[in-house]
């Protein structure tokens, strides 16, 4: 589609039923995402199963036409995202993570410095998946972003707070993986007993603060 | 209270439903029937609206006793059903008194049974579905020995069949329709080739979270890994060894490995029922009227 704008979204077959919509970044994916819900709250989406937002695409199945969105979403101007409203979900956290020292030597600080850091920025929920409630936090600037362990752990325990990539997440459950160590948190980050059953979904806005 | 005692769990026995649908977004897999009409059948048969939970079996069927008075059916794979002992009908509705030990056998062909009874197995639901899902561990563990499972009250009449027709299991081939995309792209155009030439066969490696295969690699033409990105029930995704992996209701609600196709959902019946050494072929179909041009 030579016409498209660059920024446009642009949107891929997936099989009879489903729309893969690609942007060109986080940034603008969690925008397309936001703007989705806003047109499914208003009534002006087609009816669908799953808005599934991810790195630099939004997933969008069960569509009765996928054609006609599609051809619909090419024309579509994309809001930046808006500034979240509302309070952020608060997650208390022991800082006294196994890679706290690691993570203090690449950000170039003294290890008593990354409680601050962290738990001085911004988060918001980019997208889930891994396990339920496991979210993909955006917020850490460029120069804070570190890499996965070359070798991931076998068992990470629930609660721990960790960083690899742009991104900050809070493991629900004990699970193997390979991001960074921070610290640890008390916070229930998934009972499927409790209504919402995560406490964090795409778009919601999150801080840290250190425990005392 | 009605109830179910487990008396031979069989190789991995689970209750589902029609899943949970629409978690997607908080990692949430959808889960469910993996012979989603073959689930839906067994519950019609017993009088049931098809969201009651029934247990699907794998490869060896599973026995429990019932402590009450009941009609129960046996759909999917097909297989030798008895009510203490004694033969009775397979894919139709059978009314057995209390305490009767009702014996799902070992599938003659495909891999899983689905035994329903009326009113449904009553576990509580988990985020509106009772279906264990295997990928994130949701909903009820899978049978054990001596486990107790809590009936439903029967809420209609049971079918009036003798015997309900049911699609036979792939037995040499198992041919999957293949709409390309959303990373067709990613791989060299000999890719799709080798799908359609049918170098595939069922791997035994597979299970509710995929049917993996075994078969030459496909070759990339973009190297590296993609961002992680939504998928689909049906998507083929291609990971580092080159094998197609088709995902089934348990898999993981996204993933960083291109999909190179989705084979549409009504097909993935029989790709629930291939035993392992089945050959696998996929068949290229085009989504209709596609304005991206994939």
């Amino acid at each position: 589609m030579s016409d498209s704008r660059d920024d446009a979204p642009r949107p891929l077959r997936v099989g009879r039923r489903a729309l893969l919509v690609e942007v060109a970044d986080t940034a603008a994916a969690q925008a397309l995402h936001a703007e989705l819900l806003r047109r499914r709250e208003a009534g002006t989406l087609p009816p669908v199963t799953e808005i599934v937002p991810a790195a630099r695409t939004v997933l969008l199945d069960g569509l009765d036409d996928p054609g006609a969105l599609a051809a619909d979403l090419a024309g579509w101007t994309v809001p930046p995202l808006p500034p979240a409203d509302g309070e952020p979900v608060v997650i208390p956290v022991r800082y006294d993570g196994e890679d706290l020292a690691e993570v203090a030597a690449l950000w170039g600080v003294p290890e008593a410095e990354v409680p601050r850091v962290h738990s001085s920025l911004d988060f918001r929920v980019a997208f889930c998946g891994f396990a339920p409630g496991f979210g993909y936090l955006t917020g850490l600037p460029p120069e804070l972003h570190v890499p996965r362990r070359a070798t991931p752990r076998t068992a990470v325990p629930a609660g721990s707070v960790a960083l690899a990539g742009p991104y900050t997440g809070v493991y629900p459950r004990s699970s193997p993986g390979g991001w960074l160590l921070v610290g640890r948190t008390d916070a229930v980050m998934w009972d499927p007993g409790r209504e919402p059953a995560a406490l964090l979904a795409p778009g919601t806005r999150v801080r840290f603060e250190v425990a005392r | 209270m009605t109830a179910l005692t487990v008396v031979r769990p069989g190789a991995l026995t689970t209750v589902q439903d029609l899943g949970r649908p629409g978690h997607a977004h908080l990692g949430v897999p959808r889960s469910g029937a993996l012979d989603a009409p073959a689930h839906r059948l067994a519950d019609r048969l017993v009088g049931n609206p098809e969201t009651y939970a029934t247990l699907e079996t794998t490869v060896d069927g599973c026995a429990v006793r019932v402590d009450t008075a009941v009609t129960f059916a046996v759909t999917g794979a097909p297989c030798a059903v008895r009510a203490d002992g004694r033969p009775v009908a397979w894919g139709a509705p059978v009314r057995v008194p209390a305490g009767t030990v009702v014996d799902v056998g070992r599938a003659r062909a495909g891999l899983r049974s689905y035994l329903a009874f009326a009113g449904g197995v009553a576990v509580p639901p988990v985020l509106g579905s009772r279906s264990r899902d295997l990928l994130s561990g949701l909903g009820p563990q899978p049978l054990t020995d001596g486990a107790v499972l809590p009936l439903g009250t029967p809420c209609g009449p049971p079918a009036t069949v003798d015997a309900a027709p049911c699609p036979a299991p792939p037995s040499d081939a198992l041919v999957l329709p293949l709409v390309p995309g959303p990373r067709a792209d990613w791989f060299a155009p000999t890719a799709l080739d080798a799908l359609a030439r049918g170098a595939y066969r069922v791997s035994p490696a597979s299970n509710r979270i995929g049917l993996r295969t075994d078969g030459p690699a496909l070759e990339r033409s973009v190297p590296g890994e993609l961002p992680s990105e939504g998928m689909v029930l049906g998507a083929v995704q291609v990971p580092p060894d080159g094998r197609p992996v088709v995902f089934l209701a348990d898999h993981p609600t996204t993933g960083g490995y291109p999909v190179i196709g989705v084979v549409p959902e009504p097909a993935l019946t029989a790709a629930a029922q291939a035993v392992p050494g089945t050959r696998v072929r996929f068949a290229v179909v085009r989504a209709p009227s596609s304005p991206s041009g994939v």
